[in-house]
């Protein structure tokens, strides 16, 4: 199914946020994540289930002012 | 002491961490500060969690409080997904919320900002608001629940320092028991304590530390700033006027003529 990862859109078979983040090699508890405009709690991804044409965000702390 | 919701603190000064030269001189610049607040932001990467993962590991070692930012958010609803995914990540309930509404000023948004603090005041969030000098919108963000207001003195990145005074002034007489934090604008030492000496409880700056051509020397220069303001604004200062007025007694001078 195609997925839009961090506004890029990819091909990738996993069927949930939490299966999805290892796939993609995504590691660590800094991360946030996002479906559809809605926020995906860390001990949620595992239960969260994906659908085509959804879309994800992925984000990380960064330096900021 | 400042108190800003939870926290009680020492220094006066809140820095950001973006355009150091290195995360070695960012560490050391907040050191040298006095900083006992970071702002920090949250973003995309490619490099699965690597990079932020190490961004954030230095920011733990510093051992300060974390304030994270809804940076380059142009919606209330933009800004609120921001601001709880940076509760996921950091977990504190602080947040400097920011809602641009000119591409060009980076002026904020302030219909979409009082909107947004609105809804995570009412979700337990400790909203810090990127704000303008406008006594209205100051009002109207109070009304909904934030406890600290961080209007601008001139646009972000600017250097410009307090471009309206008089406004500035205005808004410490209109909120005597609300922390006032000047954010953006802050281009030299002098400003910081310019707008402290208006007294302003603390000032927010990134830009003038990160890309001085000494970053940890430009950091404690800030920091002692801010304290020279603070400690003028607590002393009572002379008030200007046009005419010359002698510093030495007329009284008892010597008549050589």
């Amino acid at each position: 199914m195609e997925l839009i990862i961090n506004g890029e859109t990819q091909v990738c078979e996993a069927a949930t946020l939490a299966e999805l983040l290892h796939v993609l090699e995504y590691e660590g508890d800094w991360l946030a994540t996002a479906v559809n405009g809605d926020l995906v709690h860390r001990e949620d991804r595992a239960g969260h289930r994906l659908d085509d044409g959804d879309r994800i965000e992925i984000l990380s702390p960064m330096q900021g002012g | 002491m400042l108190s800003l919701y939870d926290a009680e603190l020492s220094s006066r000064l809140l820095l950001g961490t973006a355009r150091y030269p290195s995360p070695a001189v960012l560490a050391e610049a907040v050191n040298r500060s006095g900083a006992e607040i970071v702002t920090v932001s949250l973003r995309r990467e490619t490099a699965g969690g690597k990079m932020g993962g190490a961004f954030f590991e230095l920011i733990r070692q510093l051992a300060v409080h974390v304030l994270p930012n809804t940076a380059g958010c142009h919606s209330a609803s933009e800004a609120i997904l921001t601001a709880k995914m940076a509760r996921e990540v950091f977990g504190t309930d602080w947040i400097k919320l920011e809602v641009i509404g000119h591409h060009d000023s980076l002026q904020p948004d302030v219909f979409e900002l009082v909107e947004a603090a609105r809804i995570l005041c009412a979700e337990g969030f400790c909203v810090f608001p990127y704000t303008t000098d406008d006594l209205v919108v100051g009002e109207k963000l109070v009304s909904v629940g934030c406890q600290v207001l961080m209007p601008w003195c001139s646009p972000i990145g600017s250097a410009a320092g307090p471009r309206n005074p008089s406004a500035l002034a205005a808004m410490r007489s209109a909120f005597p028991d609300i922390p006032l934090i000047v954010d953006a604008g802050i281009g030299r030492p002098s400003h910081a304590a310019t707008v402290m000496e208006f007294g302003y409880d603390a000032v927010l700056l990134n830009t003038a530390v990160a890309v001085a051509g000494d970053p940890p020397a430009m950091a404690e220069a800030f920091g002692k700033a801010i304290e020279a303001g603070r400690l003028a604004y607590l002393s009572g200062m002379l008030e200007p006027r046009d005419m010359a007025v002698p510093s030495t007694p007329v009284v008892g001078k010597g008549v050589f003529a």
